[in-house]
């Protein structure tokens, strides 16, 4: 087993080896410009940047002239949401997401609220799902956008996004989706989901940082975006700016291995995802799991340790890598935002750890983060007042906490 | 977050962990904290009432690495020291002492309201022993 263990693949995920073999001779024989149109070294760039299109949309079940590459998921979801904002501003000022939505879309809302739009955050149900009553709520005859992330960074919860795909075609409003964690780990198809624009990341699927994708629907309806990035109109002018080609190559080669290998993947990261939760609730009592199973990405889990706070957490496993909920391990001192929305406590959030199992996750190493976890747990809880006092049978709802 | 080689020293072998009996006239205890806002400390003096001397200290802490070792410092920073001296510990020494970053000063902050807080419990223990009870229960307020 090599240590540090890595459990931590909604973060991000190295590049698979045959990704970077695809991407080696862009960086140096075959390093044209791919806008540029009367030379040989552009003509091998653009081919290239052409197929990896091809790979991305056969990811997805797009047509290639729908893909837009960007640098990244956050750009993606910038440009799918103000720049419909901006292109649609006529029809409409409102717009609907949802509270569990990733920093990228929600920080976006609030800039689009600043520049005097209307947004609607929906609430999420304790599965963290949202209500899709709540949603046809929320529409109204100046909504010109809904965007509804599809898996949830934190606690893998997968949103209803056919059941949005139809209600937004139906009331001709445009769908976005933050697909980031979900594309090449289950299926996604932009015809099925009915989905309009979908932001696509590099390095969750296996592939480099500092590349990503917008997938823009071209037919029924056709979608246009305003640009945010201005200059020489590349990308059918909604993304100015050199291709990088070599993240491009990189992109495309890693939505291929994704496309063929989903299937045998997710099965068995399910199967290792489930020994898991298995064996942790096996070996402790009053742990509970964050956000719905049934509706959930394979490899996720999020559970929470109660009466342990989660920084203290992983520094007793400090030899694997996982995410905490917990204040502490941010620079906000507040506990995750998504967990509070479940609506499950404070208390619960600050004791919630992620795992995110991947591509290299083995039995061995799950086996050996259980056994790990199950006595920094027992060492910690027999540290922790809050046990002792449930112990002793006190309800701690009932306590009068000085906060601070 | 790199932690300071004394906070891992403190997470790793904790000093003075456990629980003094609470209704002993002799020990005060201060509970400060809350769940929601990720720590909760219970920090525990026991005095001897001749001397004022705090003769042993307990703590348990739920909170993060830094919450733990703020704890633990203060309960053998307490050992020895009279019930004066050990009102006088600031939480700036706990930082000090254990380098804490700026983002954990609420750490220390917190392991001296503990301190105060067992104290003060102590305090009120020993007034009522001293024959304040009938007083107090003669002095009910009358509105």
């Amino acid at each position: 087993m090599k240590f540090p263990i890595y459990m931590d693949y909604h973060a991000t995920t190295p590049v698979d080896p045959r990704v970077l073999e695809a991407m080696m001779p862009f960086f140096t024989e075959k390093f044209g410009n791919a806008a540029s149109r009367n030379h040989p070294f552009g003509w091998e760039a653009e081919e290239a940047v052409e197929a990896a299109r091809k790979q991305v949309a056969d990811l997805i079940g797009a047509n290639p002239k729908e893909i837009i590459f960007t640098s990244g998921a956050t750009e993606s979801n910038n440009l799918a949401i103000k720049g419909a904002a901006e292109m649609y501003r006529e029809k409409g000022n409102h717009v609907i997401t949802c509270v569990t939505e990733h920093k990228a879309v929600v920080d976006t809302c609030k800039k689009l609220e600043k520049l005097g739009l209307r947004v609607t955050y929906l609430p999420v149900q304790k599965d963290g799902r949202i209500s899709l009553d709540d949603l046809r709520a929320a529409i109204t005859d100046k909504t010109i956008l809904i965007t509804i992330m599809t898996a949830n960074n934190e606690i893998g919860v997968l949103q209803p996004i056919a059941e949005i795909g139809a209600i937004a075609k139906e009331k001709g409003i445009l769908f976005h989706t933050d697909a980031v964690q979900a594309v090449g780990k289950v299926p996604f198809d932009v015809t099925a989901l009915k989905v309009d624009l979908a932001s696509i990341s590099g390095h969750k699927i296996y592939g480099p940082k500092g590349v990503g994708a917008l997938y823009v629907r071209r037919r029924n309806p056709r979608v246009l975006l305003a640009e945010q990035i201005s200059g020489g109109g590349h990308e059918r002018g909604m993304r100015s700016g050199t291709l990088n080609v070599t993240g491009v190559v990189g992109l495309g080669k890693a939505a291929e291995l994704c496309r063929l290998e989903m299937a045998k993947d997710t099965e068995r990261l399910r199967t290792l995802r489930d020994r898991l939760s298995e064996a942790l609730h096996g070996s402790l009592d009053e742990i509970y799991i964050n956000g719905s199973m049934e509706h959930r990405l394979p490899h996720n889990l999020n559970i929470s340790f109660a009466y342990v706070e989660g920084e203290s957490l992983l520094m007793g496993i400090n030899d694997v890598a996982v995410s905490s909920g917990s204040a502490c391990t941010s620079a906000s001192l507040e506990p995750s935002y998504v967990l509070k929305a479940l609506g499950a406590g404070d208390d619960l959030a600050h004791s919630s750890i992620r795992f995110g199992l991947g591509r290299w996750s083995t039995d061995e190493e799950v086996d050996y983060v259980v056994d790990k976890l199950t006595k920094v747990v027992r060492r910690l809880r027999e540290m922790s007042p809050l046990y002792e006092m449930v112990k002793e049978g006190v309800d701690l709802s009932k306590m009068q906490w000085v906060s601070h | 977050m790199a932690y300071s080689n004394k906070v891992v020293d403190h997470y790793e072998n904790p000093r003075n962990v456990g629980s003094l009996p609470k209704d002993d006239a002799n020990v005060g205890t201060g509970l400060v904290g809350a769940p929601e806002c990720g720590d909760v400390m219970k920090l525990q003096v026991k005095v001897n009432p001749e001397t004022g001397v705090i003769d042993d200290a307990k703590f348990k802490t739920f909170g993060c690495g830094s919450a733990i070792a703020s704890s633990s410092l203060a309960t053998e920073w307490l050992k020895g020291k009279t019930v004066d001296q050990a009102l006088a510990i600031k939480n700036t020494d706990i930082v000090a002492e254990l380098s804490l970053p700026p983002v954990k000063i609420h750490c220390s902050v917190l392991a001296e309201d503990a301190i105060k807080a067992a104290i003060a419990d102590y305090k009120k223990k020993q007034d009522e022993l001293k024959g304040a009870k009938p007083a107090a229960q003669h002095a009910q307020p009358s509105a």
